[in-house]
């Protein structure tokens, strides 16, 4: 069996695919939840470079980044949701398209 | 054993991430969800980083993704979507284009700062507190050390940006009367 070292760039190259991955979806999907796990997708890409680098750097200032990132993501989740549910309530099975009410 | 640990949560990582963007049921895809982020959780543990791997795991597929399934199961939006009916002809090529040439400009970016030769430089500076520690569980103690002393006033503001957040959402969700109060509604929240 061939050792390869798995260096940084792997998991730099896996946290990529998963941001492209989160994006295209953000893009292809018009359920507002799922649009919503996407954009936790492209969340958990960062904090995974964000984890990757503090190990390469040897700087614990990443990790302590991505535990911001997580606050700063559950609180964006419940206003999320709790948009999407005052939505949703008034206007049951409405789609991102469907939700064009702001434009002017 | 490294290689093997990350193939196998690179694997679950990826099919995960498909798995969100295209099934087509709500909650198949919040459980593609958590596929994902335990995937991520493992490779948090893979680079030392053990104590965002257990806040990981409670946070993201503890409580972030049960909130999705709560919503869902509120809502009754536990129907299939119709992923063929597409409004614009050219929305779907076109993400998937975008998707594919953010990935790939991003790697590439990856591979080329490869080369550049960071990592000698960084690595030995003085003041930077380091990960890998004697210590048994020197990850939670060198983040702590760095959370609490240089990040103080950063980690309060967090507390209030939660309290704004929990706020926000009581008024969001709160039925105002004589607005939308839909005539099924038998009970006040």
């Amino acid at each position: 069996m061939i050792a390869v070292a798995v260096t940084s760039t792997w998991y730099l190259v896996l946290a990529a695919v998963l941001f492209g991955i989160g994006l295209a979806g953000v893009m292809i999907r018009r359920n507002p939840l799922i649009m919503f796990m996407c954009i936790e997708l492209m969340l958990n890409a960062v904090n995974l470079s964000f984890v990757t680098l503090a190990n390469h750097l040897g700087d614990i200032g990443g990790q302590t980044t991505v535990l911001f990132v997580m606050v700063v993501a559950a609180a964006e989740v419940v206003v999320g949701l709790g948009i999407i549910v005052a939505i949703l309530r008034r206007r049951p099975g409405a789609t991102a398209d469907d939700l064009s009410e702001l434009k002017g | 054993m490294d290689i093997l640990v990350f193939v196998c949560a690179a694997a679950m990582i990826l099919c995960g991430a498909l798995g969100v963007v295209t099934l087509r049921h709500p909650v198949h895809a919040a459980l593609s969800l958590v596929l994902t982020l335990f995937g991520v959780a493992v490779l948090f543990v893979a680079q030392n980083a053990h104590f965002l791997a257990v806040a990981q795991v409670i946070v993201y597929a503890g409580a972030i993704v049960v909130l999705f399934l709560f919503v869902i199961m509120l809502l009754g939006v536990d129907r299939v979507e119709d992923l063929h009916a597409e409004p614009f002809k050219v929305q779907r090529p076109l993400a998937i284009v975008s998707g594919v040439a953010l990935a790939g400009l991003l790697i590439a970016a990856v591979v080329a700062s490869q080369h550049t030769n960071v990592a000698a430089r960084g690595a030995g500076l003085p003041g930077v507190n380091p990960v890998r520690n004697d210590l048994h569980d020197g990850n939670i103690v060198a983040l702590s050390k760095d959370l609490f002393s240089g990040h103080v006033l950063a980690f309060e503001l967090t507390s209030v940006l939660l309290v704004i957040a929990v706020v926000a959402t009581v008024l969001l969700a709160r039925r105002s009367r004589g607005i939308d109060a839909a005539p099924t509604d038998g009970q006040a929240t």
